[in-house]
């Protein structure tokens, strides 16, 4: 393989983690405060139709990615609704949102399929995007991918480093005892899964207008399903996420390598390959019962009422 | 608050019975909404979803054959949810119980025994049973989360079935068409009337109700699988096996999901093609919640699913709605039943006094202390 080809697929791997990043940092800070939202795949088809027709229609790609964002916090509030409210089995919950979300968005989307756009494109940084190997993939990416570097940035920072962090850890881990020092346990919670749904609701965006800049049913293709599962290949930790989502991208990019190989494999086949690459690594992180327990917030997916 | 839920103590039955009616009536109703917002009559449209297209014979068998394979997934996944084992892949099962049926139907395409059929239909019923068995493999060896693998064995599944579709199954008469040769007619499943659809895989769907029925509710191994789903500390100390209930519970939803994918196949369509299944694994997932996990309320909730998929099909043909209108309609009924359920063990309450009563001695506080 020539150093070009190679430059291609660090580049090509990371368009291609993007979408999984953003979706796996808002599930990160959602499941840290003790709630898993199984509704990523819905959400993000939600905010991938909602950022197209804005974007198609008024011509302003930003605005279509805003109003993606509020789409995902819209369904996002629905399951905090049903399941910090009324305390609804969140596992069912989740899986309720997704059914609803791929439904609403076919149902929203239906006119729009095909329609053609101008996404985002690629902007180099002058110099910096002509380094060797690692110049293309960190520089000349359009402006969603530097976007979600500062994101993950920022996530980073506020987990690791801040009060806010904290506070969300203790509402996950224990969420009596931060009820008793006085933390609004279920607005903590609420807020991290319309957190959850904004950045799902990014991803959507970035699937439809910068991706592959057009509408089509499904065309989320369990991104929302494999972020989950890069959540607990992430030890719920951040900089391993961002590791994980690059990885993924680039099980979804062998085609690329396999073409650069020489060698003719069915698409299909190809394709299962993310997926199958999921189930390997959950393997082979799950299969210490006690490293995941370890490493999981305590209050996964348990509900929570005040005074129980 | 003004409306705060006050917890009941117990389960409410009434509650628990009326809360899938409460969902769908809310379903029905901010359907009609979307309808006046859409610009259409709701009550045409409501007509035109639910009740035209069984209004007549072949509209009845076209409900049935569509409540068919909704019906089968449902009743296995029921087994396996009152396991809380979350089953995710009755697609996939589906799919790959056609696919296996399907490899072995075009090499039977000129055998005359009826006996082609029954091991075209076994072998569907062994793949699905596998595929699942793939998922119980993993969780019950390598403590992967069964939601998560169940979901990737599904799209493994649908790519799978397009390689063959697209590859070794492709009918070489066929015009390059991604789909398989048509089955022979001793490979197809026997119709049960002369101008419907409607054919013999109902049989099986009924002895699968019998069996799931006496399964979950006549059985010891149905009443650990109960223990196992409301307390897994529980079944352990009782002795009952882990393992073992939840290999059970993902082969019984495996296989019959798979029976329901080598019926459609053997059944209505008569050869592989890519759109098997316009989802019905996913619809089968409400369908078992609306059903409350109980075969008797499954069958008639997915009868109300397979009309949703006809209702579909005829507004969108009729009316130009989109066809995902089935899709929506059944998130939003799933949406409402678990918003409803919280009536089971709480109780609304307005606190309209109350609130006044706290307001005066608030008042009162502050007067007292000027």
């Amino acid at each position: 393989m020539d150093i070009d080809l190679l430059s291609n697929i660090f580049y090509a791997m990371v368009r291609c983690g993007t979408p999984l990043l953003l979706v796996a940092l808002g599930e990160l800070v959602c499941e840290k405060s003790g709630v898993l939202n199984l509704g990523q795949e819905g959400m993000m088809l939600f905010g991938a139709v909602m950022g197209f027709i804005i974007a198609f229609s008024t011509g302003n790609l930003w605005l279509g990615v805003l109003l993606a964002m509020f789409a995902g916090m819209l369904l996002s509030s629905l399951f905090a609704l049903v399941a910090l409210v009324f305390n609804a089995n969140q596992v069912a919950t989740g899986l309720a949102l997704t059914i609803f979300g791929v439904g609403l968005s076919s149902f929203v989307g239906a006119a729009w399929v095909g329609k053609p756009l101008t996404g985002f494109e690629p902007v180099a940084l002058p110099y910096l995007s002509e380094i060797p190997l690692i110049g293309r993939m960190l520089f000349a990416q359009d402006l969603l991918v530097y976007l979600s570097f500062v994101l993950f940035a920022l996530v980073a920072w506020v987990t690791l480093q801040t009060r806010v962090g904290l506070i969300i850890q203790a509402v996950g881990e224990n969420p009596d005892a931060a009820s008793a020092m006085g933390l609004p346990v279920l607005a903590v919670r609420a807020l991290a899964v319309l957190f959850g749904g904004a950045m799902a609701g990014l991803a959507g965006a970035y699937l439809s207008l910068a991706y592959t800049p057009m509408w089509a049913e499904n065309m989320s293709a369990g991104r929302g399903w494999i972020a989950l599962a890069l959540v607990v290949f992430a030890s719920w930790r951040v900089w391993r996420l961002l590791l994980g989502a690059y990885l993924f991208g680039l099980a979804s990019i062998l085609h690329l390598v396999a073409q650069g190989l020489g060698l003719a494999i069915p698409s299909s086949l190809l394709a299962m390959l993310p997926y199958v690459a999921t189930i390997v690594v959950l393997v082979l992180l799950s299969r210490d019962k006690v490293r995941t327990r370890l490493y999981a917030p305590v209050s996964l997916g348990q509900p929570w009422q005040a005074g129980h | 608050m003004l409306l705060s839920l006050e917890p009941r103590g117990q389960q409410s039955s009434l509650m628990l019975w009326c809360s899938p009616l409460l969902a769908a009536a809310l379903t029905l109703g901010s359907g009609s909404l979307l309808f006046i917002a859409l610009g259409h009559d709701p009550l045409l449209t409501l007509h035109t979803l639910l009740v035209a297209p069984i209004s007549d014979l072949y509209g009845l068998s076209e409900w049935l054959v569509k409540a068919l394979p909704i019906l089968l997934c449902a009743l296995g996944l029921a087994v396996a949810y009152q396991a809380r084992i979350w089953n995710i892949g009755a697609e996939g099962q589906l799919l790959l119980g056609a696919l296996a049926g399907s490899v072995l139907a075009v090499n039977f395409i000129e055998v005359q025994s009826r006996w082609a059929l029954f091991v075209i239909l076994l072998a569907g019923t062994l793949a699905g049973a596998a595929w699942a068995g793939l998922t119980a493999w993993l969780r019950t060896r390598f403590n992967a989360n069964e939601i998560l693998t169940s979901i990737m064995l599904n799209y493994i599944a649908l790519n799978l079935l397009l390689y063959c579709v697209h590859g070794p199954l492709k009918d070489p008469q066929g015009f390059n068409f991604p789909q398989s040769a048509m089955f022979g007619d001793a490979s197809r499943l026997p119709l049960l009337m002369e101008d419907g659809r409607i054919h013999a895989g109902v049989y099986f769907a009924l002895l699968a109700l019998v069996a799931v029925w006496v399964l979950l509710h006549k059985s010891f191994v149905g009443f650990q699988i109960k223990v196992l789903g409301l307390d897994k500390r529980a079944a352990g100390f009782a002795g009952f096996r882990e393992k073992r209930l939840v290999w059970l519970v993902l082969l019984v939803s495996g296989g019959l999901a798979g029976l329901a994918g080598a019926c459609e196949v053997t059944g209505p369509i008569g050869q592989l093609v890519p759109q098997v299944s316009p989802g019905y694994g996913y619809a089968a997932i409400t369908v078992a919640f609306l059903g409350r996990l109980n075969p008797v309320g499954i069958l008639v909730s997915s009868l109300l699913m397979a009309l949703l998929y006809i209702g579909g099909e005829s507004a969108q043909m009729s009316l130009n709605l989109p066809q995902a209108i089935t899709q929506l309609f059944q998130g939003m009924m799933l949406f409402f039943l678990l918003a409803c359920d919280v009536l089971i063990l709480y109780r609304p309450r307005l606190n309209l006094r109350r609130k006044r009563r706290a307001l005066a001695t608030a008042v009162q506080q502050q007067v007292g202390a000027l």
